[in-house]
């Protein structure tokens, strides 16, 4: 029996960004950090920082023009994408909230912090991965040890570390963020 | 009188101490590198002579300064090891990835006095002869990598670094590599693939060990924050004098990160060996004692990868007695002295100096299960036993959590556990994940079988017949 298949690409999990479009600030940036490396490769991963920096996640369209600055193959730069948990595949909230769910921390009320956020704005503290509000305002997610365990719970607010975070401080940080 | 010894962290958190180069200056920096990159030659006794680099490397090896890290390598061995005949270049990597759970010492340096840690890392390269060297710091530190990036430029600036250092014709460059929030970039084979641009993949070794094979397939050095700053020190002071503090095998100072059920969780500097880990629970001056009305339950001595230990266990210690002749002594958990050796004896590892505190309001199964899901989230994957073995191990625990627990899962976990260390998988994140799983599931056995068993009962009753 010969049954053909037509076979279906893979769907490409991140996504596409029809108005992409790297300013020359970006690509002199990416330039420069090509030049710390004695091998281009080497660069990858600053190079999506600061693509995550400029445009909040990692499209496919940054991808391929990471790829072939780099002068790899993309997914190369795909599958950095999917391994470093830091790289976004999609926007997040403007404000972004980590709370660290290890140890010290849950010792600490890690997982009190983290329902009060999630209560607070109306997501699912059993949900796991990060959540973002329907106004894309905020994104709640749960993270690994931040490196502030003497000062537990520890979170951070987009690159800003909180530490010892009681549920008043936490309604602090909260007012006035992601408008 | 038990008591910090800050020489490390001497100026942090003083007032008015700020993280800039001028300050640093003011506070006698970068003496040590002028030190070490004017050391002329010296003739020995047996007539050969050896170069200022050379005299640094003797001076690391005789201060027996063991890494920070986390494994307690002794440093000057580990740069006796670089191969320095391969022709090829020789780097050096900071490793500021500090995400062992517990741990928070490296970051208070890097925010607080990053040019100590510059100056240790530049005195490193020139006694390696390394020209070019990263500092792969984690990426969450976004804030630190920016104040490293401003500590570089100053440096420069003041030609610390660049070309012709201080006039000596040593040339070193140093850049800043961010990681991007994967726990294994601190293992670092890992590091150095995430360094190329790749999934942190540790390597295996043998061949791939760093100072042979590392970053570029060069000889490579790898050495934690707080070690690198240690060579400040052992250059200013001398590696004989610098072997004075602390106690024999176990030299120097080494930061403290206390955290959990203590009153005063922080960090505190200690001279190796010279404070018990009683000391530093109960002094006024470390964690000031457990909250009121609580009592130990467990600690967890060297961050989350090491094997717990029970309140009230006793160890058999073999200390060498005055006489020169082993004699075995037994020892209190709290007696315990906080070092490298001692620790290891009793069966666990001071690892990255990160001492968690439990008191008896901590549920074991719940601590674990954190622990776990720890693991198993940032297993790499690469090695079958590792990334299976801390996936089951994490939803045995979370049944036994979630009121789906068994009398047997205790059982099945130290099979679990027992079966993935022991040259399984390429890294030490195999042993890392079954330690704690070996020793909570070993020491408090009875609290992980009677959760399990009370789930089941619950299950056997008929529900509640509905009432007429
Ligand atoms: C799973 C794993 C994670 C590690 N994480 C770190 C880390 O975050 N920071 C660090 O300095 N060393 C870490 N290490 C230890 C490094 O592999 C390496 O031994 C250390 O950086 C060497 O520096 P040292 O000799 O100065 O201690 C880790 C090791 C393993 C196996
Ligand atoms: S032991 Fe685990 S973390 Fe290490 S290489 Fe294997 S799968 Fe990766
Ligand atoms: S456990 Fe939360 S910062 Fe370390």
């Amino acid at each position: 029996m010969n049954e053909s298949h037509t076979t279906e690409p893979i769907p490409n999990a991140l996504l596409s960004q029809p108005d992409f479009a790297v300013p020359a600030a970006l690509a002199a940036e990416a330039d420069e950090l090509i030049t710390h490396y004695p091998v281009k490769r080497s660069a990858s991963l600053m190079l999506l920082h600061a693509f995550q920096d400029h445009f909040g996640y990692i499209s496919q369209q940054a991808v391929v023009w990471i790829a072939a600055r780099l002068e790899l193959a993309p997914i190369n730069i795909y599958e950095l994408v999917t391994f470093y948990p830091m790289f976004h595949q999609k926007p997040v909230g403007k404000c972004h909230l980590k709370i660290c769910r290890t140890l010290s921390c849950a010792l600490g009320g890690a997982y009190e912090l983290h329902e009060h956020f999630c209560k607070k704005l109306g997501l699912d503290a059993k949900a796991h991965g990060p959540q973002t509000t329907g106004d894309g305002k905020y994104t709640v997610e749960f993270v690994e040890c931040l490196a502030g365990c003497g000062t537990a719970p520890v979170m951070m607010c987009n690159d800003t570390f909180h530490e010892g975070v009681s549920l008043k401080k936490a309604d602090e940080i909260l007012k006035g963020r992601g408008q | 009188m038990p008591q910090e010894h800050r020489q490390i962290l001497k100026y942090v958190d003083q007032p008015g101490y700020t993280p800039d180069i001028e300050c640093y200056l003011r506070h006698s920096g970068y003496e040590a590198l002028k030190k070490a990159i004017t050391l002329p030659p010296k003739t020995q006794a047996d007539g050969k002579t050896t170069t200022g680099p050379e005299q640094i490397r003797q001076e690391v090896m005789i201060s027996g300064l063991r890494g920070r890290g986390g494994a307690g390598f002794p440093c000057g061995l580990k740069w006796s090891f670089v191969d320095r005949k391969s022709g090829k270049p020789i780097h050096l990597i900071c490793n500021a990835d500090e995400s062992e759970p517990g741990t928070f010492k490296d970051k208070q340096i890097i925010y607080k006095d990053p040019h100590q840690m510059l100056e240790g890392m530049i005195i490193a390269c020139y006694a390696n002869d390394a020209h070019l060297a990263y500092i792969y710091i984690r990426g969450e530190f976004v804030e630190g990598a920016k104040i490293l990036a401003r500590a570089l430029r100053e440096a420069r600036a003041k030609n610390f670094l660049g070309r012709n250092i201080l006039g000596s014709g040593y040339d070193l460059e140093i850049h800043i590599h961010r990681g991007a929030g994967a726990y294994i970039c601190g293992e670092e084979t890992g590091l150095i693939e995430s360094l190329e641009g790749r999934r942190a993949y540790p390597r295996i070794k043998p061949p791939y060990f760093p100072a042979v094979l590392g970053l570029y397939l060069c000889p490579t050095i790898v050495n934690n924050v707080e070690t690198l700053c240690a060579v400040k020190h052992i250059t200013a002071m001398g590696g004989a004098e610098y072997a004075k503090l602390g106690t024999p095998n176990n030299t120097g100072t080494r930061i403290v990160s206390i955290s959990g059920h203590v009153k005063r969780p922080g960090y505190y500097e200690i001279e190796v060996g010279k404070v018990t880990i009683g000391e530093l629970i109960h002094d006024p001056c470390f964690g000031g004692g457990l909250r009121d009305g609580r009592k130990l339950k467990a600690i967890i001595p060297g961050g989350s990868s090491a094997k717990i230990f029970k309140a009230g266990e006793k160890f058999k210690l073999k200390g060498n007695s005055l006489l020169g002749r082993e004699a075995e002594k037994e020892v209190e958990l709290l007696d315990l002295p906080y070092d490298f050796d001692s620790i290891i004896e009793a069966g666990s590892m001071s690892g990255s100096g990160a001492l968690i505190v439990m008191d008896d309001s901590t549920d074991m199964v719940e601590a674990l299960s954190n622990i776990a899901e720890f693991y198993a989230h940032e297993s790499c994957g690469q090695c079958t036993p590792c990334r299976e073995g801390s996936l089951w191990m994490a939803k045995a625990l979370h049944r036994l959590t979630h009121g789906g627990g068994r009398s047997t899962d205790a059982d099945y976990l130290l099979r679990i556990a027992d079966n993935i260390p022991g040259g399984r998988t390429i890294c030490a994140f195999g042993e890392a994940c079954a330690w704690p799983v070996q020793s909570f599931v070993g020491k408090f056995k009875d609290e992980f079988i009677a959760k399990g068993a009370a789930d089941e009962e619950r299950r056997m009753k008929p529900a509640a017949s509905p009432q007429c």
